[in-house]
């Protein structure tokens, strides 16, 4: 089944949340609606649930219309950010809700319900605790709880909404590997929301990145990570170094970093180079371009070590991530001189409308 | 560090007493005295003439009626309450605040007032009573005028009572049954109202308090006709006019067994289900 998303425009009393977004979703993917808050997301899922409804546009699911359909009819299923599971039911009951709805034609035999419910407790490592009720549950079991109700209808389209958003850290990776496991398990569609951006770089096989209402790019998280599109999406994948790069002599440059061969030929004024701390070498030679750098901080968090530098032909200071081991190998302490050298980068051409910034011209650059 | 705890102050011990000695007297006073003189005055002269005053035809129908208002006018409130809490509590629209406002209105007008709008409305002088006439439809000085009265004064009592809960419950577990394929009336039966039930029997016992209880606008649309249009309140009142003050005494300890029945339902409930209502008040969760 695809699902074809096309135009669709959601606006509340104030604000747009959903602003010509489309998008089409394959086949038993995985996909992340990744935004940070009031980016539209979430009124992206409850609209596929059948929860709420687009001022504009269509969705199409193998060609018929998706948004005629009521949301007890989609054969979707849905894990609520705090799982709403009934508190008066207990966890049997819970997951037994979807099928003790159905019609009489549609009802499964008690016999078969209770099965079809032993069988889902079990592929949710819960098959002992059917009887409490969710108040007695941790909020790790009682998100399992909410996928097996959810999976018992045997939906087409699994939704999630910020699934792991309220769990520990912890509770949170191992909930991860295993939702990812239970997805190539079942081969269903899913969608899930996050503001997470690694979650959604580990677990899903592409992202929707979301910005005030719009997608900005979609892409899997190689070319989200590598090859951002915008701005935003540089900013809100990771952290980054911007860097604002001046124009002179047919050249960009930032102090000693000189970038060659930009493809604009000085057409633009405002450019703007991200660098991510990762991409940053350290102790080069002075033929590589780079600057020269102090280094203020060592902030050592186990494998990695975050590095604070400043340099002083930009007056900036630059993050620079390095493995834990070579802190020691470089002999880098608080204080010291090295020489700095960017290997990749994302430069933007920004032009400034109405107060608004927006990318004109990316250029991959690499050393 | 461990210092035996010391003991308050006496001037703080004296304020304590008195302030629970003040309690205590109010209470006694204003409540329990009372309460205390119905049941004193209504078995004066002794048992057999207690059980003679409610016995009388006059006394049987006061209490007939007063059921049958009750009855007419509590069911109609629960869907009421039901219905009103359900749209302020799940949607927005254009005067929320009006309708919010309107909910609380028998609270704020005075009963009499009440009364007096459906005489103005339906009365023989009123606005529709000429219309009425001639379709031989009678509400004022009748059991219908009774039970509209009766539904005006208690319409808050159910829609108060959920309001808050639902709004702090959220739509969140409507929204599930929804997608879990459940249509809108097993949405509401297998998840709201489990979800309402301990407030809307809090609402439904305080309705049929109101219901029975109710004198002021009862009073005015009723017409006092013996055996026909008196409740149980207005046969107190008439009989105590009469000088009956046995009478009058028997019904209203009725009335107050109804109360203190109602006060010990309410307790009993929070007793036996206590950490159930405790889990589904707000932030109980």
């Amino acid at each position: 089944m695809t699902l074809e998303l096309s135009h669709l425009s959601r606006r509340f009393t104030d604000y747009p949340a959903l602003d010509d977004v489309s998008l089409v979703i394959a086949p038993g993917e995985f996909l992340a609606l990744l935004g940070p808050s009031g980016s539209g997301k979430t009124t992206l899922l409850r609209i596929l649930a059948g929860l709420d409804y687009p001022d504009a546009g269509t969705v199409q699911l193998d060609g018929d219309d998706f948004l005629a359909a009521q949301a007890h009819k989609r054969k979707v299923g849905l894990v609520f950010q705090h799982y709403a599971l009934f508190r008066h039911l207990t966890v049997a009951e819970n997951v037994a809700f979807g099928l003790r709805v159905r019609s009489r034609k549609a009802r499964p035999s008690r016999a078969q319900i209770a099965e079809r419910v032993q069988q889902l407790l079990k592929r949710v490592q819960l098959d002992d605790h059917g009887h409490r009720y969710p108040s007695q549950l941790s909020g790790g079991q009682r998100q399992r709880v909410a996928l097996a109700r959810a999976l018992a209808v045997e939906p087409d389209l699994l939704l999630l909404d910020e699934p792991f958003g309220a769990l520990d850290a912890q509770v949170r990776v191992t909930l991860r590997r295993w939702l990812r496991e239970l997805h190539e398990d079942l081969q269903l569609t899913t969608v899930f929301v996050t503001h997470d951006q690694e979650e959604a770089l580990e677990l899903a096989d592409r992202i929707a990145v979301m910005n005030r209402g719009r997608i900005e790019q979609v892409g899997s998280p190689e070319v989200i990570y590598r090859q951002p599109a915008t701005p935003f999406v540089c900013e809100f994948i990771g952290k980054v170094n911007k860097i604002p790069l001046t124009y002179a002599n047919q050249r960009l440059s930032a102090g000693e970093w000189v970038l060659e061969g930009h493809p604009w030929n000085g057409r633009h004024a405002n450019v703007v180079a991200y660098v991510r701390p990762e991409h940053l070498s350290l102790g080069g030679t002075d033929t590589q371009p780079g600057w020269t750098a102090r280094l203020r901080h060592v902030y050592l968090a186990g494998s990695v070590a975050h590095l604070e530098l400043y340099v002083p032909s930009i007056d900036q200071t630059l993050e620079a991530d390095v493995a834990g081991e070579d802190v020691a190998r470089l002999g880098l302490q608080s204080g010291a001189e090295l020489r700095v050298a960017p290997r990749n980068a994302i430069v933007f051409t920004l032009s400034e409308q109405a107060g608004e910034t927006s990318a004109e011209g990316r250029w991959v650059w690499q050393a | 560090m461990n210092r035996p705890r010391r003991r308050p102050h006496w001037s703080r011990r004296i304020g304590h007493v008195l302030l629970v000695l003040a309690a205590t007297a109010f209470l006694t006073i204003f409540l329990a005295l009372p309460l205390a003189v119905v049941f004193v005055e209504a078995f004066r002269q002794g048992l057999r003439a207690y059980l003679s005053a409610i016995g009388q035809h006059e006394a049987l129908m006061a209490i007939r009626l007063t059921l049958l208002v009750a009855a007419i006018s509590v069911p109609l409130n629960v869907v009421f309450g039901v219905a009103a809490a359900w749209a302020m509590a799940r949607f927005e629209f254009r005067g929320k605040a009006l309708l919010g406002a309107f909910i609380d209105l028998p609270f704020s007008v005075s009963p009499v007032i009440s009364g007096l709008v459906y005489v103005l409305l339906f009365g023989a002088q009123g606005w529709f009573g000429r219309w009425l006439e001639l379709h031989d439809v009678k509400i004022i000085f009748a059991i219908p005028g009774l039970v509209l009265a009766t539904i005006f004064i208690t319409l808050p009592f159910v829609a108060r009572e959920l309001i808050p809960l639902m709004q702090s419950q959220g739509s969140d577990e409507e929204e599930a049954a929804r997608v879990l394929g459940a249509g809108g009336w097993q949405m509401f039966f297998r998840v709201t109202l489990p979800n309402i039930r301990w407030a809307l029997l809090y609402g439904v016992l305080l309705c049929n308090a109101r219901a029975m209880g109710e004198f002021g606008a009862v009073s005015v649309v009723s017409g006092h006709i013996r055996g026909l249009t008196t409740t149980m309140p207005l046969e107190v009142e008439m009989l105590y006019n009469e000088y009956n003050y046995v009478g009058a005494f028997a019904v209203a300890t009725l009335l107050a067994l109804l109360a203190l029945a109602t006060l010990s339902i309410k307790a009993l409930l929070e007793w036996r289900y206590g950490d159930e209502i405790a889990a589904h008040a707000p932030g109980g969760h």
